[in-house]
């Protein structure tokens, strides 16, 4: 396998290989803290931060570590910038910590992390880790953000915390319960599965007249 | 792709040694430890000060115009109170909380104390004000509850609900040793007595969630509170 | 259709005999709710009718909507959407905006039974699945009572019902008031408080109390129960599996403390569990298919229900009882199967 472009590395994650709605990595936060927009953006960022920081030190450390360690390591250097992650979300605001709960120290165990160290900055140089990085980090916001935005406008009949239909909105409230978010993370995939395989059906016949 | 290549292709003939790993792993704990220290050296400070600022809002809604807080850790199974201070891995929740009046002179207002218990969903956490002299329950704030949004989250919310720990009375029994009366929920709108909580119409859980975890802690903490009640005005000032 | 205990009959082959129709099974079902959606009209007025029709129109719509979009053949025809209509509508409370009702439908067939691929296919009950959903995205109007047998119920609905699409319901405090009724306290026999301040097991029995638009009278869910059941087209051991546990649980607890537990009667005839029992657990996509696997279902069915009724903070239990009992039927029937004729036991299987 080739390695990839620098413009590849970026842009395979937002779309293409989308870790939530293509891969489906991910998902203890994407079902857990995405009840409200707030929530979705800050759990995006603090994945992304680990995403890109982790990528990085793996590319860097790359030549050096050995296969048969090499999981110790990446669990290693993740864990460390989910600590430093923890701690920088308790510093901007407590609020917000205690809405994330125990989601923040998961980022650990979080597939997408662990899956870009093992399949691509372990093998990439440190630039494309950190493109790849944050394009897995779009990605996932951007997933996190479906599931937010549609889970607190149905939930609670506000965006970001602004209500958008006046008192009288009869919120849902399952949608910012647990069982909302596999519901609404199900109608996403749905949704995605559908247009793929229509994009699918309709690239056929242009092949084969070519 | 020559990084891939140079990483994998030797180990596949001849496995690493352990010295080597022992020695690579042990660097990159060094430098993973280092950054952590780095990151709470620089964050410690702030998080403090946000943990403090979020209680001292907390108690200052429960128990308007304190401006100082002492600390206590008051232990209702043994009995005794002490100061934070003096406690080695205990969590507050006893706050003598101290204001001042016209002439500014440092005035003992109450204490508020935090109770915790369960509800319909999950435990819920709150704070509560008393005020030794006229023995009431002044004021009343949940902090943390997974009560469901737009019913049981109620009790954090509705006013009428609320008004309720304006004014409750908790006054012991002769030998100050418990509640004269326990202080209980009943149905919306059949509210008679002072020391009774009057339910949120179709969140009567939550709302006996609340009654129960009061009751619980004020049984105990409110005459732990008339026991060492000097010292508490003292504030260890 | 149910498993029939083996009889003595020996016929000579061939032994095919022609299988009930779902079409011929859901109309006698339609017919036995009939008298029971009657009554409840009767009950709780135009908002109950409304409430029904709306419960069916949604469910059939989305079913024909289904059919169409997959490209399958038009399953309308087969009464079962408008049967799980029926049932949905009458779990919900009379006061139900009509609104949340169609929302409702839409979800007992499109989330409940389409997903899984159609009638036949469906692990749980289609019509619950809709009233869970209802129960979590809108607790408050799924636990607002109204009074029977208000003045003037068939001129005027309740306010609640003509609720505008996604907007709250307006409040019913006012209409509970006009109607006047003392004792009544918005909220079913079965909500907490009630359960250690009896109703009268008659007037249960007799449907004389709030609750849902067709829970309330215990005493035509049994007799159009029994037609079902005359028409071979009910097993009987289901209900009486769920409602003897019910009894004989509710009964060992109220014997140890008959001051926390209610008594056997009250438990029986209250709530929605002779609707669950007779109409819903029965539903044959959903329940195992051996003897021994029915007596398991309807029993874990009872006591679940029981443990929800009184050591939950749910004021009804059922619902959820039926749900999870549909979940491990498959688990049910695996255990349960019998041995294939000419096959040895177990034993032999791992040699």
């Amino acid at each position: 396998m080739a390695s990839p472009s620098y413009k590849d590395s970026f842009v395979n994650g937002i779309w293409k290989e989308n870790p939530v709605f293509v891969q489906v990595l991910g998902m203890c936060p994407a079902l857990a803290i995405t009840n409200s927009v707030e929530n979705a953006i800050a759990m995006s960022c603090a994945v992304m931060f680990v995403l890109v920081t982790s990528n990085a030190l793996v590319s860097i450390l790359r030549k050096w570590v050995p296969k048969e360690v090499r999981i110790a390591v990446f669990i290693l250097i993740i864990a460390t910038f989910v600590t430093v992650t923890d701690y920088a979300v308790k510093a901007i605001s407590v609020p917000i910590y205690k809405a994330m709960g125990p989601f923040i120290a998961l980022i650990v165990v979080n597939c997408i992390i662990l899956s870009r160290a093992e399949a691509f900055s372990s093998k990439n140089n440190v630039l494309k880790s950190i493109l790849d990085g944050l394009g897995m980090g779009i990605g996932f916001s951007i997933a996190l953000l479906c599931m937010g935005g549609v889970r607190e406008i149905l939930g609670s009949g506000s965006f970001l915390g602004h209500p958008l239909f006046g008192a009288n909105y009869e919120p849902w409230v399952i949608f910012v319960l647990p069982s909302g978010g596999f519901f609404t993370l199900g109608a996403w995939l749905f949704i995605f599965a559908w247009w793929r395989e229509r994009g699918a059906r309709n690239k056929k016949p242009e092949g084969h007249q070519a | 792709m020559s990084a891939t290549a140079a990483h994998t292709v030797p180990h596949a003939h001849k496995p690493t040694s352990s010295l080597y790993m022992i020695v690579l792993l042990g660097a990159v704990s060094t430098v993973c430890g280092l950054i952590i220290v780095v990151a709470d050296m620089v964050t410690a400070e702030t998080i403090r000060n946000n943990l403090a600022q979020i209680t001292r809002e907390a108690v200052g809604e429960v128990l308007p115009g304190s401006t100082e807080l002492v600390k206590y850790v008051a232990d209702l199974e043994a009995g005794t109170i002490t100061p934070l201070a003096e406690v080695t891995g205990g969590a507050t929740n006893l706050f003598a909380c101290f204001g001042t009046d016209e002439s500014g002179q440092r005035r003992f207002l109450g204490c508020v104390s935090k109770a915790a218990g369960k509800g319909y969903a999950g435990t819920i956490e709150a704070l509560y004000a008393y005020s030794p002299d006229a023995q009431t329950i002044t004021g009343f704030k949940v902090l943390e509850s997974k009560e469901t949004p737009g019913l049981g989250d109620k009790i954090i919310l509705d006013n009428d609900f609320n008004a309720n720990f304006t004014n409750l009375d908790v006054a012991l029994n002769g030998d100050m040793t418990a509640l004269a009366n326990p202080i209980v929920t009943v149905k919306h709108g059949k509210k008679t007595d002072p020391w009774q909580i009057d339910a949120i119409s179709g969140a009567t859980v939550s709302s006996k969630a609340v009654g129960a975890l009061l009751d619980a802690s004020a049984e105990r903490m409110i005459p732990l509170i008339h026991q060492h009640l000097e010292e508490l005005r003292k504030g260890g000032a | 259709m149910s498993s029939e205990p083996l009889s003595v009959d020996i016929l000579t082959s061939p032994h095919v005999k022609r299988p009930m129709s779902t079409n011929a099974i859901m109309r006698n079902v339609a017919v036995a709710l009939a008298p029971v959606a009657l009554f409840s009209i009767f009950a709780f007025g135009l908002s109950a009718l409304l409430l029904l029709s709306v419960a069916t129109i949604s469910c059939v719509l989305t079913e024909w909507a289904v059919c169409r979009l997959s490209g399958k053949p038009n399953t309308v025809g087969d009464y079962s959407a408008a049967v799980t209509g029926l049932l949905l509508g009458l779990t919900l409370p009379p006061s139900f905006p009509l609104w949340m009702v169609a929302v409702g439908g839409a979800i007992s067939i499109g989330l409940g039974k389409a997903l899984f691929g159609g009638l036949g296919y469906n692990t749980f009950n289609p019509a619950l699945v809709g009233r869970a959903f209802l129960q979590a995205a809108f607790p408050v109007a799924v636990t607002t009572w109204t009074p029977p047998f208000v003045q003037g119920r068939f001129l005027a609905c309740i306010p609640s019902t003509l609720a505008f699409p996604f907007l709250k319901p307006t409040p019913v405090a006012e209409y509970i008031a006009a109607a006047n009724i003392d004792a009544f306290t918005g909220a079913t026999p079965l909500n907490l408080e009630g359960v250690t301040r009896l109703a009268d097991p008659l007037d249960l029995f007799m449907g004389m109390t709030s609750g849902s638009t067709g829970e309330t009278c215990a005493v035509l869910i049994l007799l159009c129960g029994g037609y079902l059941l005359v028409r071979n087209m009910l097993d009987w051991r289901i209900p009486a599996g769920v409602l003897g546990s019910v009894f004989a649980l509710s009964g060992v607890l109220h014997l140890i403390n008959a001051d926390t537990y209610p008594g056997p009667l009250f438990m029986v005839f209250s709530g929605g569990l002779m609707l669950g029992a007779i109409f819903m657990a029965t539903d044959m996509v959903t329940s195992p298919t051996t003897a021994l696997g029915v007596w398991i279902f309807s029993i874990l069915i009872g006591v679940i229900t029981v443990v929800i009724r009184l050591k939950g903070s749910l004021p009804e239990g059922v619902m959820y009882a039926i749900l999870l009992a549909n979940a491990v039927t498959p688990l049910i029937e695996t255990w349960t199967q019998p041995r294939v004729f000419g096959t040895t036991k177990k034993a032999s299987s791992t040699s």
